[in-house]
């Protein structure tokens, strides 16, 4: 017994469009209680410190009264669920208190620094995936050789190594004894007055104001930087790209190219790699996100003064509306990446689309 | 045909049988299988002798340290190079010998790893079984909150803890656990619900055994062994952020030898004396390329599937 076509048919469409309708349900709902569950941790991250923040402001000789007031205005009165509600409020509009180090609201700090360390990542991602996609290619295609086995090593010891270690001794060797790359900063202090920055990210407002001698000085501070995280960002391509080409060079449709006659190059750069393109995608937003996270310890060692650098010295000074911006913002950065690249890879596969 | 095989117990052939008369030769066996495959890849013994060296080093602190890792000679011995005698590894600003304090400073790391695999490993363990045998809305909520944990990076997520918490090596070990066990909890329940509608579990479910001894008896170890791979792939990161940690003065507090805190300590003479902050590093270096060997060869021989990849 069969069913008639077209009532097969119009019911496929119809699970299908439901489908669709749920998986975009579903994605929503993912993305706000990821977001409430940011907010949550860091939330009660604050509320676990050991420090009174009314004794911070007002000072431990202060009389009873005028504790329990400032207790009151900063609303630690109230129950944990309205004062996480408050939280949760004055985060979403962009209130991230203010820090106390800089005593400038959090959020405005953030902006001035995040596009440095936006900078430094892009820069590292570019190197890792400019180098890593190629040497993971050649990995693969000669699977066994010597080349491989280089690839395999440079790949380990990129996982192994201590980034700020490497850091350090990059510094030693490239700017104390062979004076390649400039002092850690992030520009010269010559240029501090003469270079005007527009949209905060150096290399691009020194390229479109014809600024050529601070082009250079900058390239000579983010060379270092930014080569160890396209190093690290280099391990993590080269291997997974390793391991996406070996996987579609066994497939068929290579035998059938092969049987066709192309050239190996042909179906090496053309056929394999393009399929493998899809993954890689992902691998190389996903190694973004990591390296904003790897500019933590970079930024320390280089005084570059980003996201990291401006987190890890709010630490040092307990100034804890700094820091839990900060991780706020990265923490929102990275789920904005993995929608971003989970997006990216949706309409870059069809396949992935009809289920 | 012999239908009784009569092998030595313990030989070769004993272990390979693929007729085993007992429960223990089984698994013997597959132990020995696992071995071969193992012991195949160089690399990995490689990995598995810097474990097994980083244990005896750190259980044999006492007898193989020439020196006492946290009270120095500051009239005599005050940043010496490499080499000088009776220190070889040079010393540090306090006259400590660095050879030392790297080899006390093995049970700081080994501390740090177990604790941290020992805390986090079986909460991922649990929470993913749990979420992947029971599904509906009890996964639900148990993946959203692993996902959310998966949403920060982890150093900075340890960071933001640590300064919460107060720095020192305890609270270190535990802003490092929190942040491990998600990637665990998503195994677990992976491979949970690629057995969970097996004839196996329905055969002790007809048996009435109820769903507590199923998730504990039947599924938590048959996820044991992918769990193990990727908690010893995992512990050079732990390391590493460990490391990191003492290197930002919010792990293991002075004058604890620990190898993070030693090249930060050793930063400020970096150009002069650069061993102080260069030997550390290469402890670690060592240390997590010997993790990151172990696991990659266990992987290759518990998962031939795997392999080569």
């Amino acid at each position: 017994m069969t069913l008639p076509e077209t009532s097969v048919a119009t019911r496929r469409n119809r699970r299908r469009a439901s489908s669709a309708a749920t998986s975009v349900l579903r994605f929503a709902v993912t993305v706000v209680t990821t977001i409430f569950g940011l907010l949550l941790v860091t939330f009660f991250i604050g509320r676990i410190i050991p420090i009174d923040p009314v004794l911070a402001i007002v000072g431990d000789r202060a009389p009873a009264h005028l504790y329990e007031r400032t207790r009151i205005e900063l609303g630690l009165n109230l129950p944990l669920y309205e004062q996480f509600w408050i939280y949760t409020k004055q985060a979403l509009t962009g209130n991230l208190g203010t820090s106390v180090l800089t005593s400038n609201p959090v959020l405005e700090d953030i902006k001035r620094v995040f596009p440095a360390t936006m900078e430094l990542a892009t820069i590292g991602t570019l190197i890792g995936a400019i180098l890593g996609i190629p040497l993971g290619v050649l990995a693969a295609v000669r699977r066994g050789s010597f080349a491989d086995q280089i690839v395999r090593v440079i790949g380990l010891i990129g996982y192994s190594v201590p980034i700020f270690w490497l850091g350090l001794l990059s510094l030693v060797l490239f700017y104390a004894q062979l004076r390649w790359v400039a002092f850690p900063g992030r520009v010269d202090i010559v240029y501090e007055y003469s270079f005007t920055p527009q949209t905060g990210f150096y290399l691009l407002d020194a390229t479109m104001q014809g600024q050529w001698d601070v082009l250079w000085d900058l390239f000579l501070h983010i060379a270092l930087p930014g080569s160890l995280l396209g190093y690290f960002s280099l391990a993590y391509i080269s291997r997974m790209t390793r391991s996406f080409m070996l996987n579609e060079l066994s497939q068929e449709y290579v035998v059938a190219a092969r049987a066709k006659g192309l050239s190996e190059a042909r179906i090496i750069w053309f056929h394999a790699l393009r399929n493998a393109a899809v993954p890689l995608v992902t691998v190389i937003a996903l190694s973004y996100a990591n390296l904003l996270e790897g500019s933590v310890l970079t930024e320390t060692i280089f005084s570059w003064p980003g996201l990291g650098l401006y987190i890890t010295n709010s630490l040092q000074n307990a100034d804890m509306n700094a820091v839990l911006g900060g991780t706020l913002v990265i923490g929102a950065v990275f789920v904005g990446i993995n929608i971003f690249s989970d997006l990216l890879y949706r309409t870059l596969d069809p396949r992935t689309r009809s289920r | 045909m012999s239908t009784v095989e009569n092998l030595k117990p313990y030989s070769r052939e004993w272990l390979l049988s693929d007729r085993p008369t007992s429960r223990k030769q089984a698994r013997l066996g597959r132990a020995y299988i696992v071995w071969r495959r193992f012991a195949e890849n160089r690399l990995a013994l490689l990995g598995l002798a810097i474990i097994v060296l980083l244990v005896l080093v750190a259980a044999f602190a006492d007898l193989l340290a020439p020196h006492n890792p946290v009270v120095g000679d500051l009239r005599n011995s005050r940043l010496l190079p490499l080499g000088s005698e009776g220190y070889l590894l040079g010393t540090d600003d306090q006259g400590r010998d660095i050879l030392s304090r790297l080899i006390y400073g093995s049970r700081l790391t080994l501390l740090v790893v177990v604790l941290v695999a020992i805390i986090a490993a079986p909460i991922g363990l649990i929470v993913g079984t749990a979420a992947g045998y029971a599904g509906g809305w009890v996964d639900a909520v148990l993946m959203r909150i692993t996902d959310i944990f998966l949403a920060f990076p982890k150093l900075v997520l340890a960071l933001a803890l640590v300064a919460a918490l107060g720095p020192g090596i305890e609270n270190a070990i535990l802003a490092i656990a929190v942040t491990s066990w998600p990637p665990y909890a998503r195994i677990a329940r992976a491979e949970t619900l690629t057995f969970r509608n097996s004839e196996f579990i329905s055969a002790v479910k007809l048996m009435g055994a109820s769903p507590m001894r199923i998730v504990l008896r039947h599924v938590m170890p048959l996820c044991v062994s992918s769990l193990i791979v990727r908690v010893t792939l995992d512990m050079a990161g732990i390391i590493l952020t460990a490391a990191g940690l003492g290197f930002l003065g919010l792990g293991a507090q002075p004058p604890l030898p620990e190898w993070g805190a030693m090249i930060a300590s050793g930063r400020r003479f970096i150009l002069d004396q650069w061993w102080v902050a260069a030997m550390p590093g290469v402890a670690i270096l060592i240390v997590s390329l010997g993790f990151n060997l172990l696991g990659d060869g266990l992987r290759d021989a518990l998962d031939p599937k795997e392999a080569g990849q």
